[in-house]
């Protein structure tokens, strides 16, 4: 098949001295020395980008390491959380859904109710208040499902900033809604027309604005993903997910979960509820890739499982190329899951052992969609089904005594329409993709 | 030890003119066809010839290269073929750069590309998105080769950043003229010959400027302040704008050569800076 030769390891010169794994791993507990000063997460991350952004990125970490020191960027940020995002978010005991699945105790870690819908608006309300602070007038942002460039437009018309929002013309098409709501935000939606027409050649397309851009414009990336500073950063405004997740299950069962689980695009949900507890080493993390049609077929977004080591976007990671280096197109009924590589910090995650990666392909998310909304009355968005169809799985292998903490990532009102037509609900659709009657 | 590439830029200055460095991608509109181009190229003036590697996420690239470079990638183009395509117009006499993004020469292994590329006849490569941070690998393959591994410079870098980018060049340093992505341009930015100078306090490297030069007029301009002009997207342009009309080869490649041959003419003719 054909993913298997471009899932070969590249040759071993090409791997910058790797960190024992013993090492790294003994790491776990001071795991907060990733990123090193140059943005490296062991051999992973860095900053791979034209000079013409160096000075740029060099400026904006300066910035970043300022404003977290600075009491005032710090108090500001947390309330816009509290009093505009809606922090802290719920944890709700998903008796249900914990009865039907048969396994662990499900909890769930509710940024389905924060503003805007999904986690994606702790990271903006960092990015753009920075931005604010460095005397940026505009922002630019790519997005897939659109949930990131709908807060990037939210946080901007709040803030006041000029806001425009690249979007692959394919995503254009899956999200309208979104793309309707981000220009009701007052944004501009740019849709991409080249390379696959998707998230990965929105972020091309956002570079090449900001190479021209940088002296009045933030690129307000939406995932720990692309160069330093941006894993980092990103992470550390999505971190307040594991923060009072961690603390809001103590409080609710006097003791940790044995185990986290979150869907990986880029991976911002994920890092941000799993970093808080990474020094917990008896703590499962566990993070699922899109499968799509199952990483068999080679028509999947599964970048740990399906792909290998190499450059994209700015960073060293893992990502789904071919032989020589080109980026292959990924597949993914989620358009936010929809993506060839994932954050570095992701990977040396993966390489050290401390956080593991599954796979769930359209079919499992999709029925993980329609359990939870009949059992719980949570209709999550397809990308957070993913992390539900592998806690299912988790639950049941961890037994009733264990607990399991599921990232709701976002709500799935967006994906009404894509789960109307795979399940066949519209009387003028006729039968489901997979003929599957929500209801079981 | 000079190579050719070093040859060339010594003989060009004791005429008093600039090198003139042209860039087409690999397997556009096909490999063979891509070797016709460049060899035209040559024989019309170009002194220096970049062979653009396609790439499937080309970020520092405007419409006219992604678009060629999406076509060459349709097509087929590989890895090899680009080698291919170097030795093909190195056997010409001209010193010939390849030009990629990182991540395939990190993919086929930096070594190997490095003794790939020299078995081909190259002088070296041009590596945008690869900074000196990260480039250890590159240069240790590139000096165990011979090859000239050239980092870019943009006006946004400082001081600092120029020493460093200029310390680890060699052959020359690539100056680019404006803060954006390659493309035509109406006109050459006042920025690049600042930035021309910044260099000079830095290194005794021949600086060439690229990003943007698209006329005769221009590329004497340039000529003025730097020690090599480089053309991109115009001569693209030429071959794209022929396969959109259907215009067909022959005249795909009389138009390579008049836009060469004026671009020629314009590096010979160099405006002084001062004007
Ligand atoms: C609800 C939701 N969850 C998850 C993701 C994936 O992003 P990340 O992996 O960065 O959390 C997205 C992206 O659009 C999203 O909208």
């Amino acid at each position: 098949m054909a993913t298997r030769t471009a899932a070969q390891p590249a040759p071993a010169e090409t791997a910058t001295a790797a960190p024992s794994i013993g090492a790294v791993r003994e790491q776990a507990e001071n795991w907060q020395a990733f990123p090193d000063p140059a943005g490296h997460f062991g051999r992973f991350g860095g900053r791979f980008v034209p000079e013409a952004l160096m000075a740029a990125l060099d400026e904006l970490t300066e910035a970043y390491d300022q404003a977290r020191a600075d009491e005032g960027f710090v108090a500001e940020l947390d309330r816009l959380l509290a009093t505009y995002a809606g922090r802290p978010t719920p944890l709700t005991d998903a008796h249900r859904l914990t009865e039907q699945v048969g396994g662990a105790r499900i909890l769930l870690k509710r940024e389905d109710l924060a503003h805007t819908g999904s986690h994606k608006i702790n990271n903006v309300l960092g990015q753009c208040l920075l931005a604010k602070r460095m005397g940026k007038t505009r922002v630019i942002a790519e997005t897939g499902a659109g949930q990131h460039g709908v807060a990037t437009a939210t946080a901007s018309a709040l803030l006041g900033l000029d806001c425009v929002v690249y979007m692959g013309e394919e995503d254009t098409r899956r999200q309208a809604l979104n793309v309707a709501r981000m220009r009701l935000l007052g944004a501009e939606v740019v849709p991409v027309a080249s390379g696959s027409r998707t998230l990965k050649d929105a972020i091309n397309e956002a570079m090449r604005d900001w190479v021209a851009t940088v002296e009045h414009t933030h690129y307000c990336i939406g995932s720990v993903m692309g160069p330093h500073p941006f894993p980092m950063m990103v992470r550390d405004f999505q971190r307040i997910i594991g923060v009072e997740a961690r603390a809001q299950v103590l409080e609710r069962t006097g003791r940790l979960p044995d185990a986290v689980v979150a869907c990986v695009g880029g991976g911002s949900n994920a890092m941000g509820i799993f970093h808080p507890f990474i020094p917990d080493t008896a703590v499962a993390l566990i993070g699922c890739e899109a499968g799509g049609d199952g990483v068999a077929t080679g028509r999947h977004a599964a970048a740990i499982a399906g792909g290998s080591a190499g450059v994209l976007h700015g960073m060293r990671t893992f990502l789904l190329q071919d032989e020589f280096g080109q980026t292959q197109v990924s597949h993914s009924i989620s358009a936010g899951l929809d993506y060839p590589g994932i954050g570095p910090e992701h990977a040396l995650l993966h390489e050290t052992g401390r956080a593991s990666y599954r796979v769930v392909d359209d079919a499992a998310a999709m029925a993980a969609l329609a359990l939870v909304a009949r059992t719980e009355g949570i209709l999550v968005a397809i990308e957070s089904a993913h992390a539900f169809a592998g806690a299912f799985d988790v639950a049941r292998e961890l037994g009733p005594d264990a607990t399991v903490l599921v990232n709701c990532s976002g709500r799935g009102d967006k994906d009404v329409d894509t789960a109307a037509r795979w399940f066949g609900l519209l009387d003028d659709a006729g039968g489901g993709a997979a003929g599957a009657d929500p209801r079981g | 030890m000079q190579s050719r590439l070093d040859e060339r830029f010594t003989a060009a200055r004791e005429e008093g003119r600039s090198l003139l460095v042209g860039y087409l991608p690999a397997g556009y509109p096909t490999v063979d066809g891509g070797i016709a181009a460049m060899r035209a190229m040559v024989a019309a003036g170009v002194d220096v010839v970049e062979v653009g590697l396609p790439y499937s996420d080309p970020t520092l690239d405007g419409p006219v290269i992604q678009d060629a470079a999406d076509a060459a990638l349709r097509g087929g183009v590989t890895t090899t073929d680009v080698l291919r395509t170097v030795e093909a117009v190195a056997a010409t006499g001209a010193p010939v750069l390849v030009m990629s993004y990182w991540n395939p020469i990190d993919r086929y292994g930096p070594a190997r590309f490095a003794a790939d590329l020299a078995a081909a006849g190259g002088a070296g490569a041009i590596t945008p998105d690869l900074p000196p941070e990260e480039a250890a690998p590159w240069l240790a393959a590139s000096a165990e080769r011979g090859l000239a591994p050239v980092f870019l410079v943009a006006p946004s870098s400082s001081d600092a950043r120029i020493r460093l980018v200029a310390g680890i060049s060699r052959g020359f340093v690539y100056a680019a003229s404006l803060m954006g992505v390659t493309g035509t341009r109406a006109a050459v930015g006042t920025q690049a010959a600042d930035l021309v100078a910044r260099v000079r306090t830095a290194t005794e490297l021949p600086v060439a400027v690229g990003l943007g030069v698209s006329t005769g007029a221009q590329a004497a301009e340039v000529a003025g302040f730097a020690d090599g002009v480089i053309v991109g997207s115009a001569l693209v342009k030429v071959l794209v704008d022929a396969q959109r009309s259907g215009a067909g080869d022959a005249a795909a490649l009389d138009g390579i050569g008049r836009l060469a041959a004026e671009l020629a003419a314009g590096v010979r003719t160099p405006v002084p800076a001062s004007a």
